[in-house]
């Protein structure tokens, strides 16, 4: 299915590991049509009742990275109100209202930041002009305060709540002219708020997707082929249909072609959906289905297939050069020593712990669906288009989720319980299963990486050479596979050389948290560790040295057109940036004085991903048969200005740490094209007892504040696998660890 | 489960009270919060039969409960947090 070309490019702006801010031309106006666009009102986003209580508008989904606060915040600072007497409201899905509606790439906070607080300022000045008018004197003369208008000249104040029905009828001023407050005056921004729904979760109400309830609402649960895009060829649908408790057995025939190439949304999946009274009679129905597949292309798909593949073209010339400056072979030639490496890293599932699923009902031609997409505007396209509808005729309401990790910006499970409902009379809940979740995750795909590092006389990093062998066909990166051109260490190292292979995945691919720099960080600050300590020096200042080297300007200037490619011209690194934080951890760790025993160690990486920069400091342990202990990690972080939601910030800090870790033990692998992971035992999660102690410090600094749930998890790898080097003179270039011989402890 | 008592989230105070609620709710400790009701359940568990936990008695009683978003820090604080409040003379 053809996406419109806006919301592609947002995608692949997400997809490929990078935020092009210019994609969101105007963030103070709304989503477009013909003609000019019309500012973000306040109107839309600040209700005020008689009774002074404050409901705010949150326009971005949340699932667990805090947007339903820290959105509401920028408005209620500059609105001037207490916290404490604002509501927050989940806001119905209207772009032309509320602008982008999207949870993803790290970017509500940079997209946010200006026009949240400017809706804010705006309703503020609304509310003074009412008063202005009430009292017959001039705005310029009133102030306010905590929810309340003053007029210091007469002594004169009324609270919000007395002039919000004439404030609201007053046009809204143009954003762009606003005032906003100073820094020093903020009363919410930078101080912690409690999350808006915290109440809620630790008494256990049902907030989330999952807990959809309407009265006569049906379950359904889709048995899919072993393989991806497997088809129907016939099954014992007339014996299903008399189990007990299903109301309709539904053949998917789906609309996927298979290919070399997997696009973002390939349509839909081929398979059966049961519609049962209850969701246990769905899935017992399941098991008794026998269903002959025809499995195509996709089952011919191997891990061992992709790797021999990978080799061979890493032997090979490769296929794109994304970037190259300098004499690359001239200076291996002469280099003093070079070190050659070949990396490893699996494919990865989201594993976001509610599974996949949505409820949607149709009725009197019209569809109501209640939805945990991330990407919700796009998700009522496609639903629109598969079931041929008008998107006028879809109401969305969009619903906690139990976690996305970038798994929801792709509405596959939206379509499905959508498709399922247009057949139906009633309610329809879909739920997938913990396997079904794994099995039709659009995976983080694996890569090859061939690396070539070269250090002159001087033990100097004179020439590094990387060819990444992903997936995909020879005009496209499969999705979460790709890397932009610019990305460090492009531009610092005297000769450079990024180059680019791809191999056929008939496999649907995804963006996972932090998508590109997730597995491309590991690799390269664990290859500038092995240069570091081939040069004989301490990593920290190896890379330090590096930073203060530009040696080509930052973009080959030539980019790749935005299309159907990994987006290239991420906002430039700021090597002032990168070393702050870099000193900032080194310092909070004690690495200049950290100890060298055997068995024990520190290491230290850093990245520059989604406009936010974090170094990573991991202490770990490593015993007699290669088990990893990781005592403590100490990050820190440079988002900009101000950490909005100080509390929230660490939390989620912590989180992508956490991830970070788990990634380390995790694959996916296929043999015949079947996924072979189906459940937390062989795709693990970090428990509470291998969570290491973890301290965050924010270095603050002048540019506008980013976001914060992608930005801590690459460096985290790195860290990690260079504090076992350190710990026992073994590197790891393969990953999960057990491929390395590692385990966690 | 025959004659056992069982309490869930929704049976663990009848307003949110419980020290360990108050202590998850101090430290804002959930992020997407789908895990939660099963760490305060086996937070609450822990204390009863542990009021002074160690670092190793919270790992044992924690460590079947998977949080995807990371919140352990926060957890582990919060069940320090409870234990105190609940030993604090009243």
């Amino acid at each position: 299915m053809r996406l419109n070309r806006r919301s592609f490019l947002q995608l692949t702006a997400l997809a490929g590991g990078g935020l092009a801010l210019d994609l969101y031309r105007s963030p103070l106006t709304a989503a477009q049509g013909p003609g000019k666009p019309p500012d973000l009102t306040p109107q839309a986003f600040i209700h005020i009742s008689k009774d002074g209580v404050v409901t705010i508008m949150a326009r971005a989904s949340e699932s667990g990275q805090g947007m339903r606060n820290m959105l509401p915040m920028l408005i209620a600072e500059e609105l001037d109100v207490d916290w404490k007497d604002v509501r927050v409201q989940q806001a119905e899905l209207n772009e032309k209202i509320y602008g982008p509606q999207f949870s993803g790439g790290s970017a509500n906070t940079p997209t946010g930041w200006e026009p949240m607080r400017r809706v804010g300022a705006a309703g503020r000045q609304l509310l003074i002009t009412a008063a202005a008018q009430t009292w017959s004197v001039p705005g310029s003369e009133c102030t306010t305060q905590h929810g309340r208008v003053l007029h210091a000249a007469s002594g004169r104040s009324a609270g919000y709540g007395e002039l919000a029905s004439t404030a609201a009828a007053l046009p809204a001023p143009v954003l762009s002219s606003v005032k906003l407050k100073d820094p020093k005056d903020y009363c919410i921004i930078g101080h912690s708020q409690p999350g808006v729904d915290t109440h809620a979760i630790v008494t256990g109400k049902p907030i989330f997707g999952i807990d959809v309830e309407l009265p006569g609402m049906m379950y359904a649960a889709v048995e899919k082929a072993p393989v991806f895009a497997g088809k129907v060829k016939s099954a014992n649908i007339d014996q299903i249909k008399s189990l007990p408790g299903v109301r309709h057995v539904l053949v998917i025939d789906g609309g996927i072609t298979p290919a070399a190439y997997t696009p973002w949304e390939p349509g839909m999946e081929p398979g059966i959906a049961i519609v049962a009274d209850n969701w246990w009679q769905a899935q017992q129905a399941r098991d008794q289905l026998v269903v002959d597949w025809d499995l195509g292309t996709a089952a011919t798909q191997s891990s061992e297939g992709f790797k021999k593949r990978a080799e061979e073209l890493l032997q090979a010339q490769p296929a794109n050069t994304l970037r190259k400056y300098g004499d690359v072979d001239g200076a291996l030639q002469s280099s003093a020593k070079v070190v050659d490496a070949i990396y490893q890293y699996p494919f990865l599932a989201h594993v976001t712990l509610e599974p996949q699923g949505a409820t949607a009902h149709w009725k009197d031609g019209k569809l109501e669906m209640w939805s945990t997409s991330t990407l919700p505007v796009d998700g009522r396209g496609l639903v629109a288009r598969t079931l041929g509808i008008q998107e006028s005729d879809i109401t969305t309401r969009m619903v906690r989720s139990g976690g996305s990790f970038g798994r929801r910006l792709q509405n596959d499970y939206l379509v499905e319980a959508a498709w399922i409902a247009r057949r139906v009379d009633a309610p329809v809940k879909l739920l997938w299963s913990r396997e079904d979740d794994i099995a039709h995750d659009p995976f983080r795909p694996g890569g090859t990486v061939g690396l070539k590092g070269g250090l002159d006389a001087r033990a100097k990093l004179t020439v590094w050479r990387h060819h990444l062998v992903t997936f995909g066909d020879d005009k496209h990166s499969t999705s979460g596979g790709g890397i932009g051109q610019d990305t460090y260490p492009a531009g610092f190292v005297p000769a450079y050389a990024l180059y680019t292979s791809q191999q056929p995945l008939t496999l649907r691919t995804g963006a996972l948290r932090a998508p590109g720099d997730n597995a491309y960080c590991w690799v390269s600050q664990s290859f500038l560790d092995e240069m570091a300590h081939a040069a004989g020096r301490d990593p920290l200042e190896f890379q330090l040295e590096l930073l203060s080297n530009k040696q080509a300007p930052w973009s080959s200037g030539a980019h790749d057109p935005i299309g159907d490619h990994e987006p290239t011209g991420q906002s430039v690194l700021i090597p002032e940036r990168f070393r702050g934080v870099l000193e900032l951890v080194a310092e909070k760790s004690g690495w200049a004085h950290r100890p060298k025993t055997p068995g024990r160690g520190m290491g230290i990486a850093a990245w520059f991903c989604h406009l936010g920069y974090f170094a990573e400091v991991a202490d770990v342990s490593v015993d007699k048969s290669n088990q990893v202990t990781v005592h403590q990690i100490w990050a820190a972080g440079d988002v900009g200005s101000q950490i909005i939601n100080p509390a929230a910030a660490e939390n989620i800090a912590y989180g992508g740490i956490i991830e970070g870790m788990s990634h380390l033990g995790q694959e996916i692998t296929l043999v015949d094209g079947r996924v072979q992971q189906s459940n937390f035992h062989n795709h693990p999660l970090i428990r509470m007892r291998q969570a290491p102690k973890i301290d965050v410090y924010w270095r603050k600094t002048d540019y506008a504040p980013t976001g914060l749930g992608e930005p801590t998890l690459p460096p985290t790898l790195p860290a990690v696998t260079n504090a076992i080097f350190a710990a026992t003179g073994k590197r790891i270039r393969t990953l999960p660890l057990k491929r390395s011989g590692f385990s966690w402890a | 489960m025959g004659d056992e008592r069982i309490t869930t989230i929704e049976g663990l105070s009848p307003d949110g009270l419980h020290p360990v609620q108050v202590a998850w709710e101090a430290l804002d400790v959930p992020q997407c919060g789908y895990c939660q009701s099963g760490q305060i359940m086996s937070a609450a568990s822990l204390l009863q039969r542990t009021p002074n936990p160690t670092d190793a008695d919270i790992d044992a009683a924690l460590s079947g409960n998977l949080c995807r978003c990371g919140t352990y820090t926060r957890i582990r604080q919060a069940i320090r947090e409870a234990a105190e409040a609940a030993s604090r003379p009243k």
